[in-house]
């Protein structure tokens, strides 16, 4: 990248050195309740990274990354639901359902580590093979999100109507242990914590260095220039499933990590509206900058919690109208917003030439 | 090297649209290391021409075949590239939200698999390539520029060189001097004539001085077929020419 001012890249490096000592310090200052919350947003946090490599970077917009993340906290749910039964019995819903034997489908869900790795590759195997037919196809742009969106319905629609598989419109919940531990302990969720912060650090600096490589300014190339790049020899489909496929896997992890600290999942945490929701969090904190959809997704979490907490009658209007400003007043996001902040400090403060130039301003 | 071989070649092809066709049954060949001009009123079927070539537009009959034994029908249009020809298209498409220099990059002619790409870095031969990129267009001191911020000569220029740092051996230029100033023209042409130096350059101009001072060979197109093929003097004689362009008035 040359010779971009190295004074503001120490200053981004520490900032987000410091940030992330903030989050592996919270378990001493905050509650346990108020933890298990940041343990939340952080889980979304980590979805969003994923959500802007396709979104920010390489332009595919996905209204579907609901079902992603849903399926790996089902994949979660299950292993926490089949250990929470005991090995012999069935879980309660199924009992209800009429189901007298486990359903072939959960039987890989009783080992952790394979559940852990479903939860993972369901949704990236799901997101490559519906890569491969579409971007392969030139299905690209709006007709995608249409399909993304499609995709939310007939999954949605699935798991709610397949009772005694699924758990139906309840979902999965009373979970009880995870590796033997018991899950409503303090010192379990304070690890399960920590495990999520350091999770999205490692998400975030292995796509950092992704797009730090040649292959950014591709996916930046195919965002800008489809047929351009196509006829610089690359093929476009290949790249938007890989990208598709990697964000869904992200997704699935987030799931997971959420499943294990609100204690439930059900399709309506997976549906449309959480679908939409979570472009919006990348929309606030700004597309193609990583770092603004992981702070989107924080600070909009955090506004929704203390809005209904205060304002419990009206703070939906709260956040329609924030929705509403950022897409009207700061089409950038909050770090675009940012960015001409510190582009006029700099300009007021220093003024060497090459300071001038302080980041690539995607619009 | 040797003299005058056949770099590309179409056979008998027709381009349909929707009953109209822009091209029937052309045949038309380019020999190697020449600055082949392609001409024709408005229509005659030069930058559809160019779209078969690399794989933008399917021909309905027949076949353009490269370098003797390569039969473009058959390949999609990034593979077109990896083969050796690259185009420019006629509006400068560059990426604009990339520096001049990224821009550069991902052109560089190396292998475009996802793992490749993933792993790129680049290399010392790569690095001096780009530099003489740099220095050919005068872009060195907008290295580090976004290219959106670029004038629209510069962009054009870009967008030459990343045509070039593919390395192919025939290089598709579409109105590549439209828009541009005298002085802009002149170093543009200066560029067409390095280039050619050891590759074949095939470009669709309109404008005919610009034509007449840099073409080694000229083919007049015309209702989507070919109407004459020679050097810029033989095909300004030929009277089918003047007849096409009659009432045309030319600069």
């Amino acid at each position: 990248m040359g010779k971009i001012i190295n004074q503001s890249i120490f200053n981004k490096k520490n900032l987000l050195l410091l940030g992330f000592i903030v989050l592996l310090i919270a378990p001493l200052f905050l509650t346990d309740f108020r933890l298990n919350l940041l343990g939340k947003y952080l889980a979304f946090a980590i979805l969003v990274i994923g959500l802007d490599l396709l979104w920010g970077y390489t332009g595919v917009l996905s209204l579907g990354h609901g079902i992603f993340f849903g399926i790996g906290a089902y994949a979660m749910g299950m292993y926490l639901k089949l250990e929470a039964s005991g090995t012999t019995k069935l879980p309660d819903f199924m009992a209800w359902s009429g189901v007298q034997e486990l359903p072939f489908i959960w039987v890989p869900f009783q080992n952790p580590i394979l559940a852990i790795l479903l939860g993972i590759f369901i949704p990236l195997v799901i997101a490559l093979l519906l890569g491969l037919l579409t971007f392969r196809n030139r299905i690209n742009g709006v007709y995608f999100t249409i399909l993304s969106q499609a995709l939310v319905v007939v999954v949605v629609t699935l798991f709610v109507g397949q009772q005694g598989l699924t758990g139906g419109t309840n979902g999965l919940t009373s979970f009880s242990t995870i590796f033997g531990f018991s899950l409503a302990s303090t010192t379990t969720q304070t690890v399960i914590y920590l495990i999520t912060a350091a999770v999205l650090a490692i998400v975030y600096f292995a796509s950092k260095m992704l797009i730090n490589g040649r292959l950014g300014q591709v996916l930046i190339g195919i965002r800008d220039g489809e047929n351009r790049l196509r006829f610089l020899g690359y093929d476009p489909a290949i790249f938007k499933t890989f990208i598709y496929a990697l964000s869904a896997g992200i997704a699935g992890l987030a799931g997971m990590l959420f499943v294990l600290q609100v204690g439930i999942i059900s399709p309506t945490m997976m549906g449309i509206i959480p679908s939409i929701e979570m472009v919006l969090w990348v929309a606030l904190g700004g597309r193609g900058t990583l770092i603004g959809p992981v702070l989107g997704a924080i600070l909009v979490n955090w506004a929704k919690t203390t809005f209904s907490e205060s304002y419990p009658d009206i703070w939906l209007y709260f956040l329609g109208l924030m929705f509403v400003i950022v897409v009207v007043f700061l089409p950038d996001g909050l770090m675009g917003l940012f960015k001409k902040f510190q582009k006029r400090w700099i300009g007021l403060h220093d003024k060497q030439p090459n300071s001038a130039r302080v980041e690539k301003n995607y619009s | 090297m040797i003299n005058s071989q056949t770099v590309l070649e179409s056979k008998k092809i027709t381009v349909e649209f929707s009953g109209f066709k822009a091209i029937s049954n052309l045949d038309f060949k380019v020999t190697n290391n020449k600055v082949h001009f392609l001409i024709g009123p408005n229509g005659a079927g030069k930058t559809t021409l160019l779209d078969v070539i690399c794989g933008k537009t399917q021909v309905s009959q027949g076949k353009v075949v490269y370098m003797e034994d390569q039969n473009l029908m058959k390949l999609k249009d990034f593979e077109i590239v990896h083969i050796g020809i690259s185009r420019k298209f006629q509006t400068p498409s560059i990426f604009q939200n990339l520096t001049v220099y990224e821009n550069l990059i991902i052109a560089l002619k190396q292998d475009k698999g996802l793992w490749a790409t993933i792993t790129a870095k680049i290399t010392k031969n790569q690095q001096k390539d780009i530099e003489e990129m740099l220095h050919l267009t005068g872009l060195i001191e907008e290295k580090d520029q976004q290219a959106g911020a670029l004038s629209h000569g510069q962009k054009q220029w870009l967008e030459i060189a990343m045509v070039l740092l593919q390395d192919p051996g025939l290089v598709l230029l579409d109105e590549p001097i439209a828009g541009m100033s005298k002085v802009e023209r002149l170093k543009t042409g200066e560029m067409i004539r390095e280039i050619a130096k050891d590759r074949t350059v095939l470009i669709v101009e309109h404008d005919m001085d610009f034509v007449k001072e840099y073409a080694d060979i000229v083919t007049v197109m015309h209702e989507g077929q070919l109407l004459c093929q020679g050097s810029m003097e033989e095909v300004q004689n030929d009277p089918r020419v003047r007849e096409v362009y009659l009432g045309r008035k030319e600069d």
